[in-house]
C-alpha cells in the first residue's frame, strides 16, 4: 500500500538540490563548449571594465559566447595537424583494445579455471603493480622502450605500454565475471564433445560479453585519454596523439584556447559513442536461465 | 548400448579419500539407482564414469573397453546436470543441436533427431525459446532431450529431479522411467531420495561415506538389508530398531518390553547363541492393530500413544512398548489419542535381526 500522498515528504527540496548539482557539474563543460564556439582563443568571452556594473559582471560568468562560429573547428582540422593527431589516437587506442581485451580473456579464462603453479602469485602481481603510480614507471619504460628496444615515438611502444597497464585491471574483471559462469556448463559442452577452444569461444566469451565490453571499454580509454606516457614517448609532432596535441595548442608561447576547447569536444566524441554502442552489452543477468531459477 | 564395469574404484583428493573401492557391474539396458545420504560420494562416482573427475584408482569399462583415460567425450556418454546446465545464449534448439553440430552430424538427420526428441519430450513448441523463457520443468525436460538427441550408450543423472516441486517430481519420475524402457539405454541414476531408487531403479546401489552397502532389485532392498543402514534409509516411516537378546538357548528374542520367537529364516544363525545382543527390526507397517486381521504368527504388545501423524490414507502411531518407542501405521478411522493404550499385533515372519556389534543382517 501506498502511503496517503500529503503524508509523503514534499518532493521539491530534493529536486532544487538535484538541480544545483547537475549546474556544478555542468558548468565547466558549459564553459568549454562556450569557448570552442566563440571563435576566439581567449578564455574569456566578454571584456569586464574595471568598474563593472552588476549586469556586466554576471554576464562574464554565464557560458555563452558574445557570437556562436563554427571556425575553431574548422581550422582545427584545416589549419592545425589534429585530424592526424586524433587518427594517432585511434591507431594506438584501436590496437590496445584488441591486445587488450585478447589477452585479458584468455589470461583471465586461465586464472579462473585451472590450477596452475603461480597463478596466486600471478594475480597477486597483477594487483601489487596497481598500487604504483605510472609516473613512477617513466623512467624505467624510457629506458627499455627508447634505449633498448628504440621504440621511441612509434606506435607499437605506446600500444605495449598501453596494454601492459591495462591488462592487470581487465583480468581482474574478467576472472571475476568467469568466477560466476557455473562449471556445470562446460562440464555440459565438454561431455557433449566440445573441445577446450570451442567451449572458451562458443559458452564462455558469449556469456561474458557485458565483462568484455568493460574490457574494451577501459582498454580504448586508457589508450585514448592517457597524456603523461604519450608525451614523453612521443616526441615527432606526426606522432602525437590526441591528448599531447592539444597540449600543444596551450603549451610554451601559444595560448589557444579555442583550439584546445573544441579538440577536447572532438576527442570526447569516440568515447562516448563507444559508451552508447556498448551500453547494451553492459547489462548483466545474462547468465539467467542457465541453472535453476 | 554398453555395461558399465568399476571395478575397485578409488578417488582421493589429496589426503582425503572419499571413496575407498567401489565394485560395481552394472549390466546393459539396466536402470542402475545410486542412493545414499549427502555427501556419501554419489556424485563423485558418476563424474568419474562421465570422465568429469580424475579416477584415483582401480578400472572403468565401458561396453568392454577401458575408459580410465578416455576423455569425457570419447565415452559415449550423455548426462543430465542437477542444476540442468542449459547453455543460456543459445534457444533450446540450439542447446538440443550443439552435441550434434560438434559431431559434425548432417543436417537432416540433426533435424529429424531433434524433432523426435522433441516431440517425446512434449518440448516441440519451446524450440525458438532461451532457458529463462523456461519454466522448472521445461528446463528440465531439455536438460534430458540434450542427452537423448546423441543417442549415447549410456545415460548419467545426477539428481535431476531435486529442483522440481513435488508433484512435478512424481510426474518426471514417471518419465523417465517410461523413456528409458523405451530407449533401453543404460543409465546411471544418482539420487538421495530412496522413493525415487525404489520406484525408478531396476537395481538400487546404496551408499554410505563412500562405501557400497548392499546392490539389488528395490525389493530385494527393502525385503533383506544387507545392514542397520540400509535398513533403516529404505523405507518411511524408517524401520524400528529395537535391542534385544536371544533367550531359550536362540529359540527366542527378548526386548524390554515384549519377547517373541526368532523369525524362520535367522534360526540358523540364533541357534545356541543364548544372551547374544542383537538388534530388532521391525517395519512400521508390519505392526498393526490387536483389532484387525492378518495372517500370520504375531506377538501381541501394549503401547501407550505418544504421538500421533494422521495422513489420510494411513495414520502413524508412536507408541512406547516397555523402554522402546515403536512406530505403527495403522487404520485412518480409528485414530487413537495421545496418553491412550492401545494394543498392537508385531508381525513376527517380517521381523529384521541385526548383530548388534557388527550391525550386519544375522546369518548373512
Ligand atoms: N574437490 C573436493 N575436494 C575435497 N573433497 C571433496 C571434493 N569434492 C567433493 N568432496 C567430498 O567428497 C564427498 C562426496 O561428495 P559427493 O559430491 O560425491 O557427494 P554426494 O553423495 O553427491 O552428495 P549430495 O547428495 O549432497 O550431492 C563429500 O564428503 C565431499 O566433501
Ligand atoms: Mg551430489
Amino acid at each position: 500500500m501506498r502511503p496517503n500522498r500529503s503524508e509523503e515528504p514534499a518532493h521539491w527540496p530534493l529536486h532544487i538540490f538535484v538541480l544545483l548539482m547537475v549546474l556544478i557539474t555542468v558548468y565547466p563543460i558549459l564553459w568549454v563548449v562556450t569557448i570552442a564556439f566563440s571563435g576566439g582563443q581567449s578564455l574569456a568571452i566578454t571584456n569586464v571594465p574595471a568598474n563593472a556594473t552588476f549586469g556586466e559582471r554576471l554576464r562574464a560568468i554565464v557560458p555563452w559566447p558574445a557570437h556562436v562560429s563554427a571556425t575553431n573547428f574548422v581550422s582545427l582540422f584545416r589549419d592545425q595537424p589534429f585530424a592526424r593527431w586524433l587518427l594517432n589516437s585511434v591507431v594506438v587506442a584501436g590496437m590496445t583494445t584488441i591486445l587488450g581485451v585478447a589477452l585479458a580473456c584468455t589470461a583471465a579464462y586461465a586464472f579462473s579455471r585451472f590450477r596452475f603453479p603461480g597463478r596466486r602469485v600471478g594475480l597477486m602481481a597483477f594487483l601489487v603493480s596497481q598500487m604504483f603510480p605510472g609516473t613512477l614507471m617513466l623512467i624505467p619504460l624510457f629506458i627499455i622502450l627508447v634505449q633498448w628496444l628504440k621504440l621511441g615515438s612509434t606506435f607499437t611502444g605506446l600500444v605495449l605500454i598501453y596494454t601492459v597497464t591495462a591488462i592487470p585491471f581487465c583480468v581482474w574483471m574478467m576472472k571475476g565475471y568467469f568466477d560466476t559462469i557455473p562449471k556445470e556448463l562446460e562440464e555440459s559442452a565438454l561431455i557433449d564433445g566440445a573441445s577446450q577452444a570451442t567451449i572458451f569461444f562458443r559458452i564462455i566469451l558469449p556469456l561474458a560479453k557485458p565483462a568484455v565490453a568493460v574490457t574494451a571499454l577501459f582498454s580504448f580509454m586508457t589508450g585514448w585519454n592517457e597524456f603523461i606516457q604519450a608525451a614523453t614517448f612521443m616526441n615527432r609532432e606526426d606522432m602525437y596523439t590526441g591528448p599531447v596535441g592539444l597540449r600543444f595548442f596551450v603549451g610554451g608561447f601559444s595560448q589557444q584556447w579555442g583550439y584546445f576547447a573544441a579538440g577536447s569536444i572532438v576527442a570526447a566524441i569516440p568515447v562516448m559513442a563507444l559508451f552508447l554502442f556498448l551500453q547494451k552489452y553492459l547489462v548483466s543477468g545474462l547468465t539467467a536461465g542457465a541453472v535453476k531459477g | 548400448m554398453a555395461d558399465v564395469i568399476l571395478e575397485g574404484i578409488k578417488k582421493s583428493y589429496g589426503a582425503v579419500t572419499v571413496i575407498e573401492h567401489l565394485d560395481l557391474d552394472i549390466r546393459d539396458q539396466e536402470f542402475m539407482v545410486l542412493v545414499g545420504p549427502s555427501g556419501c560420494g554419489k556424485s563423485t562416482a558418476l563424474r568419474m564414469i562421465a570422465g568429469l573427475e580424475e579416477i584415483t584408482g582401480g578400472t572403468l569399462s565401458i561396453g568392454g573397453r577401458v575408459v580410465n583415460d578416455v576423455p569425457p567425450k570419447d565415452r559415449d556418454i550423455a548426462m543430465v546436470f542437477q542444476s540442468y546446465a542449459l547453455y543460456p545464449h543459445m534457444t533450446v534448439r540450439e542447446n538440443l543441436e550443439f552435441g550434434l553440430k560438434i559431431r559434425q552430424t548432417p543436417r537432416a538427420e540433426m533435424d529429424r533427431r531433434v524433432r523426435e526428441a522433441a516431440e517425446i519430450l512434449g518440448i516441440a513448441e519451446l524450440l525458438a525459446r532461451k532457458p529463462k523463457q523456461l519454466s522448472g520443468g521445461q528446463r528440465q525436460r531439455v536438460a534430458v532431450g540434450r542427452a537423448i538427441v546423441r543417442k549415447p550408450s549410456v545415460f548419467l543423472f545426477d539428481e535431476p529431479l531435486s529442483n522440481l516441486d513435488a508433484k512435478l517430481r512424481v510426474q518426471m519420475r514417471a518419465e523417465i522411467s517410461k523413456l528409458q524402457k523405451t530407449l533401453k539405454t543404460t543409465t546411471v541414476y544418482v539420487t538421495h531420495d530412496q522413493i525415487e531408487a525404489m520406484t525408478m531403479g531396476h537395481r538400487i546401489a546404496v551408499m554410505r561415506s563412500g562405501q557400497l552397502q548392499q546392490v539389488g532389485t528395490p525389493l530385494e532392498v527393502y525385503e533383506q538389508p544387507a545392514n542397520l543402514f540400509v535398513a533403516s534409509f529404505i523405507g518411511t516411516p524408517p524401520m524400528n530398531f529395537v535391542p534385544a537378546t536371544f533367550t531359550d538357548g536362540g529359540a527366542t528374542v527378548t526386548a524390554s518390553g515384549f519377547k517373541m520367537p526368532v523369525p524362520e529364516p535367522f534360526r540358523a544363525a540364533s541357534a545356541g547363541r543364548d544372551g547374544a545382543k542383537v538388534v530388532l527390526g521391525i517395519r512400521p507397517e508390519n505392526v498393526r492393530e490387536a483389532s484387525r486381521e492378518g495372517g500370520g504368527e504375531t506377538v501381541r504388545v501394549t503401547a501407550k500413544v505418544e504421538f500421533v501423524e494422521p495422513l489420510g490414507h494411513e495414520v502413524i502411531v508412536h507408541g512406547r512398548v516397555g523402554d522402546e518407542l515403536i512406530v505403527a501405521k495403522v487404520d485412518p478411522h480409528r485414530s487413537p489419542r495421545i496418553g491412550s493404550t492401545i494394543d498392537l499385533m508385531i508381525e513376527v515372519g517380517a521381523a529384521h535381526l541385526f548383530d548388534a556389534a557388527t550391525e550386519k543382517r544375522l546369518g548373512s
